[in-house]
């Protein structure tokens, strides 16, 4: 494609800084001396030293952590029955749209309408039970519930693309149905499913709304922590910890987008 | 007793299938002797591909039955169908090597692997893929991989091969190379090919005989040269190529027609109907022939390269030549329709 | 229908037991989403009909209350605060929808002007923020609107904050927060859109019209409405409902459908009312959905 006109160039290189502007500020002042004010007091890194040996902080990663990988691990399997489920079977066209429509709800609705439902519903089930108390029980079920959702699109997309063909080629070929699931459907399904779970693990890792509804006093996680100390006032600790977060949400998409790179050659 | 291989013929028997409240195949009764190379022509939607699907084993008639040698496979899936297909888009299995795309249908069946080992290295030889063997099918051009989806299928020593329209996928001059690649390679292994096309040109350079399909039923079955010189109706005459149609009445032994009265050697058992000649077979003379002889004048004049299109009138006559003489519109030429090259059509 | 024997995708079986294993793989996740997606959802429809007990307990008696205030009726005389909030929310969502649009063409016109190697690299620094996390990317703005800043010096200077105070919270803020979160949402679907552009149609709109903005709407807008629709509904959806970004950003007295919701959940304690305003969203968000129907075409969001 031809060069781009010097006016869209400088508006899309403005659009990129205007991204990055707020990120670029807390990175530049969680190295910063100074503990409060904008004051540029010299360079240090003893802010990041500070987080390590904060109990607190490093209690709610590990939660976080912790309700990503619980979270993940259940929403990947039942996601991807899901997937397999509408996708392999000869549904009728009706069935098959339900079940569409169904499985872009969560995709669709304000997390808020989510979270709302959810504290509403843990409410009433609290009555029952105890262990729907708000912590991470309910967290969990509630990462789980908006997770399912993306899991089964991307697997199902990555089915899609497998079509029926080498499946019948394979039958064609004298395979038997647990030879055609272990020879050429797992093996083709496995990027999808891959890819699905690491877009569920960074939706939980990220999510602020649901974990904020449902979560209870001993049940923090980074994004909530981090909203709770911004209210009161921010400091360079909380920019040294926002910029770790950052960083390791670069690595984890970059190493997501490498692999499924890998992968698509198949 | 068990016969071998190329021993086994094929036969449909009343096959219908419906999808719903289409009516796909509509009562096809077919043989395919063994060792030949047969093939279904048809433009799209008229069921060739079906067929073959039900022959293949994938797909259930609604009706009828498939009968492979002395035994009725008409309950068998493909898996336990001693026929195998190459598809259209070849579904070569993406994650697998050649070498192990070929052995899959070996390999699923548990055979020894010394056995897989030299099949294989065979058949990669034999569709000279030697090179490619550990290759992903992604690195592969279209033309190799046609060659991967039938070294797959062959080396399974098939009773009947089948093929989905092989060739759609490749462009023009890899086409005529490997039409005639495909026939070498049937007339080599003896085993019976049945090939589904819509393309005339491959049907008649490939195939012991063939059968054309229009709406679900079979018109007309018989070898290339009866198929196109001898078309029966009007279906056939037009799909096999360029055809000279005249509307003519059945007279004294052959047919007056706009061009006059024509001698016919196998003249219609109708008395209105269509007469045909292909355009090959209408041949320029110098002077008025002694019979079945036509004065027509050059309207257009198309260069093929090694031919020449002549369009004629009266009769919208097209005459294909390579005569050395060079025509301009407007001459007046004479054209004999030999009684022998003219077919009554059905109607 | 008899159970007749059907081959399907090379297999010999019978529609009833396709079925059965069919439903087999469906039941546990779907099974999941009705019971924590569609029961609650229905019992948070029904709860907007009920009535709030003195300490802030749920009465399960039918009562449209909740909707006439939200309306703006209540003992008091009408107010149109609900009705507001509702009105605002559209609107910063409309805007913040239509700036990220306007900024999204020519970033992805850039982008795709680069050599194929580095357009990766430049997507990927815009999948970078669209995956970083919202509080992060909201409270960022406090450094840079902050009173010693350069920005916020410049506004008051133009009279529109008081000196030395910071450029948040106040609207100007929210919009700031709200394009730089929800502007990857817009930029990655349109630049899918983008990169397929076929240039030799523009490049014959260029012959004949003269006004560069009849070739975009001609030749550029058809081509990319795919792309651009799935990132307007992306947008404008989500934004309707955000609550960080006026939170943080916006200030008590800048409220959205968002922080209305949350403050029934949190400190008013008003669980009916919170889900008659989440009934509001709700219809608002399936009229998008249904005006994006409308128009584009059935793209996969995935």
């Amino acid at each position: 494609m031809k060069a781009a006109h010097p006016v869209i160039k400088s508006l899309a290189l403005g659009t990129m800084g205007f991204l990055y502007l707020p990120l670029f500020g807390v990175a530049v002042y969680s190295v910063n001396k100074a503990e409060k004010g904008l004051l540029w007091k010299g360079f240090t890194l003893d802010w990041y030293l500070q987080l390590f040996s904060n109990e607190w902080i490093l209690s709610t990663a590990l939660n976080t952590l912790a309700l990503a990988v619980v979270s993940t691990l259940i929403a990947t399997v039942l996601g991807t029955l899901v997937a397999i489920g509408i996708n392999r079977f000869p549904w009728s066209k009706k069935a098959n749209s339900m079940l569409d429509i169904m499985l872009h709800i969560p995709v669709v609705t304000p997390d808020i309408i989510m979270a709302g439902a959810l504290v509403v519903a843990f409410g009433l089930l609290r009555v029952l039970s105890n262990v729907f108390e708000p912590g991470m029980f309910d967290m969990i079920i509630a990462h789980i519930t908006f997770q399912i959702a993306f899991v089964a699109l991307v697997v199902r997309s990555r089915l899609m693309s497998i079509g029926h063909d080498v499946e019948e080629a394979a039958r064609d070929l004298f395979a038997t149905n647990w030879y055609v699931l272990r020879r050429v459907m797992i093996p083709l399904m496995l990027p999808g499913v891959v890819a699905g779970a690491m877009l569920a693990f960074t939706l939980s890792l990220d999510d602020f709304v649901l974990s904020f509804f449902t979560a209870g006093p001993d049940s923090q996680t980074l994004p909530l922590y981090i909203y709770a100390a911004v209210r009161k006032g921010v400091t360079p600790e909380i920019h040294a910890l926002s910029t770790l977060v950052v960083l390791i949400t670069v690595v984890l998409v970059v190493g997501a987008e490498r692999m499924s790179r890998k992968k698509e050659a198949c | 007793m068990m016969k071998r291989n190329k021993d086994k013929n094929l036969s449909v028997h009343n096959v219908v299938k419906t999808f719903g409240s289409v009516n796909v195949l509509k009562e096809v009764n077919q043989e395919v002797r063994a060792g030949e190379f047969f093939t279904l022509l048809g433009p799209s939607g008229c069921g060739k591909t079906t067929l073959l699907r039900i022959i293949a084993g994938l797909e259930t008639p609604t009706t009828g039955k498939v009968v492979l040698g002395d035994e009725d496979i008409t309950p068998l899936p493909a898996a336990k169908r001693h026929v195998n297909m190459v598809f259209q888009s070849y579904a070569l299995f993406p994650h697998l090597t050649i070498y192990e795309n070929v052995a899959f249908g070996l390999r699923s069946r548990k055979i020894d692997p010394a056995e897989i080992t030299r099949r294989v290295e065979d058949g990669l030889e034999m569709l000279r893929l030697g090179a490619m063997k550990d290759r992903l099918p992604h690195q592969l051009s279209g033309g190799q991989r046609q060659r991967v989806a039938l070294a797959r299928a062959l080396v399974n020593e098939p009773d009947i091969l089948l093929l989905d329209e092989p060739m759609s996928a490749l462009d023009a001059k890899l086409r005529a190379q490997v039409q005639e690649e495909l026939r070498r390679l049937q007339r080599k292994l003896g085993t019976t090919f049945i090939m589904v096309t819509h393309d005339q040109d491959e049907a008649l350079v490939c195939s012991d005989r063939i059968a054309v399909m229009s709406d679900g039923s079979i018109i007309q079955c018989g070898t290339p040269e009866e198929v196109y010189d001898y078309p029966r109706n009007r279906f056939v005459a037009e799909f096999l190529g360029a055809a000279n149609l005249m509307k003519a009445k059945a007279y004294n032994g052959g047919v007056s027609t706009e061009l006059g009265t024509l001698h016919m050697n196998k003249p219609p058992d109708w008395t209105e109907g269509l007469v045909a000649i292909r355009p090959e077979w209408v041949k320029i003379r110098d002077s008025r022939p002694e019979q079945n002889g036509v004065l027509a004048t050059v309207e257009d004049i198309v260069y093929r390269g090694n031919h020449f299109d002549l369009m004629l009138s009266p009769g919208g006559l097209r005459v294909r030549t390579n005569s050395y003489k060079h025509f301009k519109a407007g001459d007046q030429v004479w054209l004999e329709l030999s009684a022998g090259d003219l077919v009554a059509l059905e109607n | 229908m008899p159970n007749r024997l059907f081959i399907w995708r090379g297999e010999l079986t019978t529609r009833g037991s396709l079925t059965k294993r069919g439903l087999s793989f469906l039941s546990s996740g779907m099974l999941w989403l009705a019971l924590f997606l569609i029961v609650p959802t229905l019992v948070f429809m029904a709860l907007s009909f009920a009535d709030r007990g003195e300490y802030g307990e749920i009465i399960w008696k039918f009562t449209v209350e909740n909707y006439q205030r939200l309306m703006g009726y209540s003992v008091f005389g009408w107010t149109p605060d609900y009705l507001y909030i509702l009105w605002r929310s559209v609107v910063v969502a409309g805007l913040t929808t239509l700036i990220s649009v306007l900024l999204s063409y020519p970033l992805s016109f850039f982008i795709a002007s680069r050599p194929p190697r580095s357009r990766y690299l430049w997507l990927t620094l815009v999948i970078v923020p669209f995956w970083t996390n919202m509080v992060i990317r909201a409270y960022a703005w406090f450094l840079i609107l902050a009173p010693e800043l350069p920005f916020a010096k410049v506004a008051a200077f133009l009279g529109l904050v008081p000196s030395g105070s910071a450029l948040y919270p106040s609207p100007i803020a929210v919009y700031l927060g709200m394009v730089s979160m929800f502007l990857p949402f817009v930029t990655l679907p349109l630049y899918s859109s983008v990169e397929r552009l076929d240039w030799s149609l523009v490049e014959a709109a260029q012959d004949l019209y003269s006004s560069r903005t009849r070739v975009f709407f001609k030749a550029i807008l058809p081509q990319t409405l795919p792309g651009l629709s799935v990132g307007v509904v992306l947008t404008f959806v989500p934004a309707m409902g955000t609550f960080i970004v006026p939170d943080l950003l916006g200030g008590a007295k800048y409220m959205l459908v968002g922080n209305l919701i949350q403050q029934q959940f949190g400190a008013s304690r008003d669980w009916p009312f919170g889900a008659a305003v989440s009934m509001a969203l709700m219809i608002l968000t399936m009229i998008s959905l249904q005006l994006y129907r409308r128009r584009g075409e059935e793209i996969e969001l995935l």
